[in-house]
């Protein structure tokens, strides 16, 4: 078999999948004859080692399910992908991702489109194992995410929002693949099965798998992944262990940290401002526009540093980072405070 | 099947009838009409030269047997409670029963219709796949050009470009008919029978895959870009198995629907052709029907036509509701579990 090889270089680096400098653009016509390019994904890097769940954290259309169907070699035609995809320590290139897919990388979709509408679920699910042990272990993972019995007889449209994110799931774990690639699989679950969701990549992870795990619920991702990229705009401007976010101050990236205030717990604070679109992209660094700590040398190249165990794409040195925040946070609280004062005071 | 499902079904049931019963009214009220305001005469038409030699009585009972002298409305009244008591009358041309002429001649039309039905189906939708598989490069434009030009094309023109080439010079095949002349009916072999509908059905294939073919091509076309396709691409599922498993799937459907639709251009279609290669189909007795002015065979005629068209729509729908699955389960609701 040709698995050896595999096998052995994916012994000598733990990592499953590692992305470099990944970029994919969008090439649209513009008038007759012109053309530009839309980056919608820009220099991305992130790693998911053996044994672990990353999670990459991005708010609605900063190019996550692209970032997904570039991993599985699913783009559309008018895109192109630039950058290095390395699988089990060989190049995933586009003739072996046609390989591995199903097989040895598995995809749980985003939603209910990704069904067949004409097809039943059941089938839909066993697709790849039409036998008797993949009609077995279908009815054991619905039995697992409390899908009734009857639900493979059914068609997509006749399952809920949640019943059919359950469905998916199931598609990836029916086969026994080293990678799983969800995007957004929870929405439409209740807290008891994304639990359960969460338990299984666990268990999936530890048998030596890697799962990348793809969401806007920070959440979601703190409790679920060892560790989180934050995903900004096309880009990754964080990546950090999990724990990291137990505080705010061990935070390495603006963005990241207006993420962690944002968090219920946290205060509910809303960041100001929105996600530039593709088309409008600022110079240097991306979240510059809403960054509370823009200079004028954000406007130039910002490379990925490494900082500690993790790595930030922006250039506020560490320290010195930590100390104006945690100086700005009491202002903020102050402020805030005052905020209410007014409020309460215009009221009468 | 529920409750509730049989109930719907007995009330789609029910608006149908009504509907292709309004349908009837209209279709004989308009032919009536139409043949009422003909400028042809009847007695010119039938009796020609010969009228001018008879004898008024004769004339009288020319007149009479050609229904003139009668007001329309009361011929109608006449014609519409004949056959509400099942009578469709008796033809004038033919002299023969209503009834057996269009039985007679229906058999040799549905013949030709449902080989030309069946096959412009079966290669409209195989094209249609193969085009929207090969999307923009030469397949793709071979058959989208050969459907542009086919629909563009009279069918009586490729009736005559057929006949020419095949009949005329090449002499495969005869000239006109249904079997061949001068034979007894007995003798008549299946082979005979094929032989000679063979050129008026290509006729017909010819024109009719057109639209099976391009309107299945984009509906295959909206299939390859869908999301489950994307899906099915990212479990590994090779072109082929896609093709298989959701394209048929997801194309069939629309694919029969339009066939059934269809049916009336077909019928449409085998007017002209059967006219062409003097096929003594219902398409030609039609034509000979209006021209000579037999009321009785051209209402006949019409009914029959109607409740063909109506039935092959009404097929389609019923097919819809038992084929797709959103339509026959969609009444029950979503269950959240
Ligand atoms: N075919 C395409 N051509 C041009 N732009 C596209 C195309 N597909 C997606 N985009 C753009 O790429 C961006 C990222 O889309 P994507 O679906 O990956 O977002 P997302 O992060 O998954 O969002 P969500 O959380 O809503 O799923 C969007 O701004 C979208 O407009
Ligand atoms: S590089 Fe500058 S603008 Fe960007 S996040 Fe860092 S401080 Fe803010
Ligand atoms: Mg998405």
């Amino acid at each position: 078999m040709d698995k050896k090889p595999i096998a052995e270089s994916y012994r000598r680096n733990a990592a499953i999948l590692e992305i470099q400098d990944l970029s994919v653009t969008f090439r649209q016509r513009k008038g007759l004859f012109q053309s530009e390019d839309l980056p919608v994904i820009s220099r991305l890097n992130v790693t998911v080692n053996q044994g672990e769940i990353v999670a990459v954290v991005g708010a609605s259309g900063s190019g996550k399910s692209l970032l997904a169907h570039g991993i599985m070699g699913i783009l559309p035609v008018n895109a192109r992908i630039s950058g290095e995809m390395n699988f089990l320590g060989e190049p995933l290139t586009t003739e072996r991702i046609c390989k591995l897919r199903g097989k040895e990388i598995a995809l749980v979709p985003q939603g209910v489109t990704y069904l067949d509408p004409l097809m039943k679920v059941g089938a839909q699910v066993r697709e790849q194992q039409p036998g008797k042990e993949g009609k077995r272990r279908q009815k054991e993972l619905f039995s697992a995410y409390g899908l009734p019995e009857k639900t493979e007889e059914r068609y997509p449209f006749e399952c809920s929002g949640g019943m059919n994110r359950r469905i998916l799931l199931s598609t990836a774990l029916m086969e026994r693949p080293k990678l799983i690639v969800a995007d957004e699989p929870t929405p439409g679950m209740d807290l008891g099965q994304a639990k359960r969701a969460m338990a299984d990549f666990r268990a999936f992870a530890s048998q030596g798998n890697g799962v990348f795990l793809i969401t806007h619920d920070l959440p979601l991702a703190i409790s679920a992944a060892d560790r989180i990229a934050v995903f900004y705009a096309g880009t990754t401007v964080e990546e950090a262990p999990s724990s990291d976010f137990a505080s705010e101050a061990l935070l390495r990236h603006p963005y990241t940290r207006a993420l962690w205030r944002a968090m219920p717990q946290n205060g509910f604070q809303a960041i100001p401002g929105t996600q530039p679109y593709v088309k409008d992209m600022p110079k240097g660094c991306v979240f510059g526009p809403r960054c509370p700590k823009f200079t004028k040398e954000c406007l130039g190249d910002i490379p990925m540093r490494a900082v500690r165990q993790g790595t930030v794409r922006c250039i506020l040195q560490h320290d010195e980072h930590k100390i104006r925040e945690a100086r700005e946070s009491k202002d903020a609280q102050k402020a805030q405070e005052e905020r209410e004062v007014q409020k309460y005071a215009g009221g009468r | 099947m529920t409750l509730a499902a049989v109930n719907r079904l007995i009330i789609y049931a029910a608006k149908k009838a009504v509907r292709m019963a309004a349908l009837l009214v209209m279709v004989s009220l308009i032919t009536f009409g139409l043949i009422s305001a003909s400028p042809i005469d009847p007695l010119q038409a039938n009796a020609g030269q010969a009228a001018g030699s008879m004898s008024q009585e004769q004339l009288d009972r020319l007149a009479e047997y050609w229904g003139v002298d009668e007001p329309p409305v009361k011929r109608y009244i006449n014609w519409a409670g004949d056959v509400l008591k099942g009578d469709m009358g008796t033809s004038l041309l033919y002299r023969r029963p209503v009834t057996e002429v269009i039985s007679q001649k229906l058999f040799n039309s549905l013949f030709l219709l449902v080989i030309s039905w069946l096959v412009s189906g079966v290669l409209g939708v195989f094209l249609g796949i193969l085009a929207a598989l090969y999307r923009g490069r030469l397949a793709d434009r071979l058959i989208r050009g050969y459907a542009l030009l086919t629909a563009s094309t009279p069918a009586f023109w490729l009736a005559l470009l057929l006949l020419l080439v095949f009949s005329v010079w090449l002499k495969l095949f005869p000239i006109g008919l249904s079997v061949p002349i001068g034979m007894e009916a007995a003798q008549v072999t299946a082979a005979d029978r094929l032989r000679h509908a063979f050129l008026p059905a290509l006729t017909l294939s010819i024109t009719g895959i057109s639209g099976t073919a391009l309107h299945t091509r984009e509906k295959m076309i909206d299939c390859l870009e869908s999301d489950y396709v994307l899906f099915a691409r990212a479990r590994g599922e090779s072109r082929w198995e896609i093709v298989r498993r959701h394209g048929l799937r997801n194309v069939l459907l629309p694919a029969i629907t339009l066939q059934f639709a269809s049916i009336s251009e077909i019928i449409g279609g085998s007017v002209v052709v059967e006219q062409v290669f003097s096929y003594p189909g219902l398409g030609q007795a039609a034509v000979t029907a209006g021209t000579g002015s037999d009321v009785p065979l051209l209402m006949g005629i019409t009914m029959i036509t109607a409740l063909v068209v109506f039935g092959g729509n009404f097929a389609a729908d019923i097919l819809y509701g038992i084929i797709d699955p959103r339509m026959r389960r969609g009444g029950e609701a979503v269950e959240e579990q």
